[in-house]
């Protein structure tokens, strides 16, 4: 392990000198990980994430991180961050595909219990016939369990948010979950030349004595008492309780939102939105998406991009905006129940503009020609 | 959101009042203070604080764990610089010495809980209150709870961010804004 020098956020992610190399997603989740001053890391294998936490562990070896050991199955794992987390320590964890859905009792309580743990999520296919193929279905199910949802479109993405999502979700007025969505395989699995700090220079260490709930030591009174759940009563007294809880779980999110716009650059970043079409998405469809604007360009057709970054929180004022000015909005996606497109046609005042097309899923892929089929079908 | 600027003010507000941030409130800068959902500079949010507490008929100060116990370097001062405030305004000092729900054993006479605070205001009559010391998530709970079913005009002066959800907030309070806040105090009362 080589000596880092403690650098601020700042610092680490607009002015420290970045260096070329070439990796798969898998590496870039270690090198954000070896920067990130993690506490404890926490892993289950489940294709297509098991590379990623298995590099985790060769820095646990090499002292980048306190702490590390494999869970019983992901309900354990997630189970035993939100503890990690409830004690005050930074805690990094990552997850696919059934993964995610064998743990997903687990994700409320984190945003609930005011947890700022950060988890990858390498996407894939949750249904039988059994597939390990990339898919983003389960991010439809994630959407209102209160943990801010940031997806990358790249491995530079993936290194860039997860490091970004720990100071994010440390922030007193948020502190809640941050999952950092990869598409897997398509990101996890393939190489790409990235622009990364050097290792010898790593983020402030989490400071819960500033966490809106008071950090818990299991063992002792008063403060494990603090943390109790409530009484689990019928009566008014205990309703208003929770409902304003969950208020101040969803105020939180809306905090993030300033954050996301300083460390991240906007939820939201767009590629000639005043087109009359625009392809709106996330993840690898925005890398086939601009393909394919791209062609469409060249043929004279007014197309335009806006990838989204952010989930959750959901850039609603600024994709209503955008689809003001748009005559069609198209929205590609890797799943089959076109979760994005929904979203979408929620937030806008015209919701017939949207196409909620092309989606692929199962594994497949999405080559540029088949938007071009549905650019060509709304500019006919 | 319908386009009007949404206004913290006392209640009650109704049923399920929303949390202020999902309405649009957003927390205030360094060197500015929160009233009534407004940005102001620090200065203006801590008259604005004076002026209540000075014109309250019943005050009360609600502190938290974070000033009752003497956890850190710092935090004993800062208990002191409270008591003299309390004792310039004239307010009682009711705690929140922990966050679990106590309803419907909770004596609302000797405390509050953040779960169920209407409880202590009704019970005590309580027309101006004041958080302080208690951990933010916990008084964001609270405060919703207060504004949706009493009359009471909240204040809270906060070590952190500040808190969309009381009528009057500061950020970053520490001992110096205490000092400034009782010396207001007895300026308005005309102590000195």
């Amino acid at each position: 392990m080589i000596e880092q020098k403690v650098v601020t956020p700042e610092y680490l992610f607009f002015e420290a000198e970045r260096k070329k190399q070439l990796m798969t997603g898998s590496e870039a989740v270690r090198e954000a990980i070896r920067k990130a001053n993690v506490d404890m890391a926490i892993s289950y294998p489940i294709t297509p994430q098991s590379e990623s936490m298995h590099l985790v562990g060769d820095i646990f070896a090499e002292g980048y991180v306190k702490e590390y050991f494999r869970g019983e199955n992901e309900f354990a794992v997630m189970s035993s961050v939100a503890g990690a987390a409830m004690a005050g320590v930074r805690v990094f964890t990552a997850t696919g595909g059934p993964g995610t859905m064998r743990a997903f009792e687990v994700f409320p309580t984190w945003a609930g219990a005011r947890l700022p743990i950060v988890c990858a999520f390498m996407t894939r296919g949750v249904n039988s016939p059994l597939t390990i193929q990339p898919d983003t279905i389960e991010m439809a199910y994630l959407l209102e369990t209160g943990m801010l949802m940031l997806h990358a479109e790249t491995a530079q993405d993936l290194h860039d948010m997860i490091l970004k999502a720990f100071i994010v979700a440390e922030k007193t007025d948020v502190h809640v979950p941050v999952g950092v969505f990869a598409d897997g395989f398509f990101v996890t699995h393939t190489k790409e030349t990235l622009e990364i700090p050097e290792p010898n220079i790593k983020l402030p260490s989490y400071n819960p004595y500033s966490s809106p709930v008071p950090p818990m030591d299991m063992e002792n009174v008063p403060v494990r008492q603090m943390r109790d759940p409530f009484v689990m009563k019928s009566n008014f007294i205990s309703y208003a309780a929770h409902a304003s809880w969950q208020q101040e779980v969803d105020a939180a999110a809306e905090r993030s939102r300033k954050y996301l716009e300083t460390y991240l650059g906007g939820l939201l970043e767009t590629e000639n939105e005043d087109a009359d079409v625009l392809l709106v998405t996330s993840g690898t469809a925005v890398c086939q998406s601009r393909e394919a604007m791209a062609i469409a360009r060249a043929q004279g057709l007014s197309v335009g991009l806006v990838k989204l970054k952010s989930i959750r929180p959901f850039p609603t004022e600024e994709i209503r905006a955008l689809a003001t000015r748009a005559r069609a909005i198209i929205v590609p996606e890797f799943n089959r129940v076109g979760w994005l497109a929904k979203e979408i046609k929620s937030v806008i005042d015209e919701p017939r503009k949207v196409v909620g097309a092309p989606r692929v899923y199962g594994g497949m892929t999405m080559p540029p020609e088949i938007i071009l089929d549905e650019i060509r079908r709304v500019t006919r | 959101m319908n386009g009007l600027k949404y206004k913290v003010v006392a209640g009650p507000e109704g049923f399920l009042p929303p949390a202020a941030a999902s309405m649009g409130v957003e927390l205030p800068e360094a060197g500015q203070a929160l009233v009534e959902g407004c940005s102001v500079c620090a200065s203006e949010g801590l008259q604005k604080i004076a002026e209540k507490l000075v014109g309250a008929e019943n005050p009360v100060f609600f502190p938290g764990p974070l000033i009752l116990w003497n956890w850190k370097d710092g935090v004993a001062e800062k208990a002191v610089a409270l008591k003299e405030l309390a004792e310039a305004v004239g307010a009682k000092i009711i705690p929140m010495p922990d966050y679990r729900p106590k309803y419907p054993m909770i004596n609302p006479a000797i405390e509050v809980n953040p779960n169920h605070p209407n409880l202590t205001i009704w019970h005590n009559k309580i027309d101006v209150c004041v958080f302080i010391g208690v951990h933010c998530h916990y008084a964001n709970v609270a405060l919703k709870i207060i504004r949706g079913g009493t009359n009471c005009y909240t204040i809270a002066l906060c070590g952190e961010a500040g808190h969309e959800d009381a009528m009057v907030s500061l950020r970053d309070a520490g001992l110096a804004e205490l000092k400034k806040l009782t010396a207001l105090v007895r300026k308005l009362k005309g102590e000195v």
